[in-house]
């Protein structure tokens, strides 16, 4: 059974937040740049780019990443964690030093965030890469911490963001 | 996705879900190439061998590159100093580099079937680089690959294999994989080089080029095994380049945007001339690039029975 935490409505809110905290960090645009880790780190980081553009105005790039080929489990992969999705970097990170938002939906061991960061970094040397993460679910096994948090949720229980890349909707809930 | 497999012997074996998914698995690898960092550490630390008991330069180098984008270690044993000369048995030999901790063996050997041999004997992962006259899955796959990147689909095409099909383990893979994939396939070629049986793998044959040619969306030129010419297969090579040649005028009576592709080494001059080698219609060099792209993602893909006590 699970529990719905979040529903789209409060997950909008929360996001709306965390774009505010961000906005606020936020010295020069002209630098700026957002990363989602794919699947649902994408939908979030789709989400404060909108608030961001709205806030501010500016056109701000946009790149995705799949992180499946940086993973340090990989003999231990299911056949479904062997599916990779497109990874794009539209920009130049490194000529233009490019201050980096890089968004995931949950933030559980580090390992996955240890992945991108060196996954970004084969694209150059960007300026400096901060980590926004919607949900915090503790239990870290690597020495990684967010800049940015949606919400804190330390029960020690599963937790999932669901979402429709295709409406926009999305909600948190438990996994028991 | 279910794609769970240790070896990869033939696309035989395989149905059109497990193609599909290698089709699938492929683009996030070639984009890895526009890089200027080509590379992945997916497989560090992991130990590729390509042992050839046959000459190969093309393919090996295809392997060893595809290994290398993904930061495995790679060895290569190649025939002439390896210990065949002194005795050993395949088995031995493949058990010997399973003692090295070899993740993948890369295998190429004249025999029918000798990757199956060392794939029921080992651990580890194998994958068939050609053996005998049976399959060489990984040049299937690329060529399916390529037909599908450039004409966005498989199914329904006409795809024409022409010249050596009997001694041709890329057109038995291509054969396997296409009639799999939907595609209606055709071959063409001098009647010495075309199995009898032929036709019960779902394939129409036909002796004259110039009528198979008018309907193909697809034409894969096979290389004229000149090493194969005293078995006096056909009587001249002459005759061959004047039957079967590829060439531009023959190229005029196929539709206007067939495909055209040869698995390479290209023999210029006798299975297909200079000018349609060089045509817009070839896409000669862009499988080499999606052969690399093709068995990275092959290597991806399989599984090696890593460690017994696992879970």
């Amino acid at each position: 059974m699970s529990k719905i935490l979040l529903d789209s409505a409060e997950l909008n809110k929360a996001v709306k937040q965390m774009a505010k905290e961000i906005h606020k960090s936020v010295k020069d645009y002209k630098n700026l740049a957002i990363v989602g880790i794919h699947s649902n780190g994408v939908f979030i980081a789709k989400k404060i780019l909108q608030e961001l553009k709205t806030v501010t105005g500016f056109d701000i790039p946009f790149g995705t990443l799949d992180i499946t080929l940086y993973r340090d489990d990989i003999d231990n992969l299911s056949s479904g964690e062997r599916e990779i999705k497109d990874t794009e970097i539209p920009f130049d990170l490194e000529i233009s030093k490019k201050n980096i938002i890089l968004v995931d939906d949950v933030l559980y061991t580090g390992r996955t965030i240890r992945a991108a960061l060196d996954f970004l970094m084969s694209f150059g040397r960007p300026q400096s890469i901060k980590l926004a993460v919607f949900v915090d679910r503790g239990g870290r096994e690597l020495p990684i911490e967010p800049n940015f948090t949606g919400i804190k949720f330390h029960a020690g229980k599963k937790i999932k963001v669901e979402c429709s890349q295709k409406d926009g909707e999305g909600r948190v809930v438990i996994l028991d | 996705m279910s794609f769970i497999y240790k070896d990869l012997l033939g696309l035989q074996y395989l149905d059109k879900k497990d193609l599909e998914t290698i089709l699938d698995s492929v683009k996030p690898f070639k984009t890895l190439f526009t890089r200027s960092v080509k590379k992945a550490p997916t497989l560090v630390g992991k130990t590729v061998v390509t042992l050839f008991y046959e000459p190969s330069t093309r393919t090996r180098t295809s392997f060893e590159i595809a290994a290398k984008r993904l930061s495995a270690d790679v060895v290569n044993l190649s025939v002439n100093a390896s210990s065949v000369v002194k005795g050993e048995s395949l088995i031995d030999t493949g058990k010997t580099l399973a003692a090295m901790n070899a993740d993948y063996i890369i295998i190429r050997h004249s025999m029918t079937g000798a990757p199956e041999i060392l794939a029921r004997a080992l651990d580890v992962s194998i994958i068939n680089a050609g053996d005998g006259f049976h399959e060489h899955p990984t040049q299937g796959l690329l060529d399916l690959y390529t037909i599908h990147e450039k004409k966005g689909r498989v199914e329904g095409l006409n795809v024409l294999l022409v010249g050596d099909i009997l001694h041709s383990r890329v057109a038995k893979s291509n054969i396997w994989a296409l009639t799999k994939m939907g595609a209606n396939v055709a071959v063409a070629g001098p009647p010495t080089l075309i199995p009898s049986n032929i036709q019960k793998l779902g394939v129409k044959v036909f002796y004259n080029l110039d009528e198979a040619i008018k309907t193909a969306d697809v034409i894969n030129i096979l290389r004229i095994q000149l090493e194969r010419q005293q078995e006096n297969l056909f009587p001249s090579v002459h005759e061959y380049v004047e039957l079967y040649q590829l060439t531009k005028t023959r190229l005029a009576k196929a539709k206007s945007d067939v495909l055209l592709m040869h698995p390479g080494p290209m023999n210029r001059g006798i299975e297909i001339s200079s000018d349609a080698a060089d045509s817009s219609n070839a896409a000669i060099n862009e499988q080499v690039t999606n052969g690399i792209a093709v068995r990275m993602a092959v290597l991806f893909l399989l599984k090696p029975n890593r460690s017994k006590n696992e879970n």
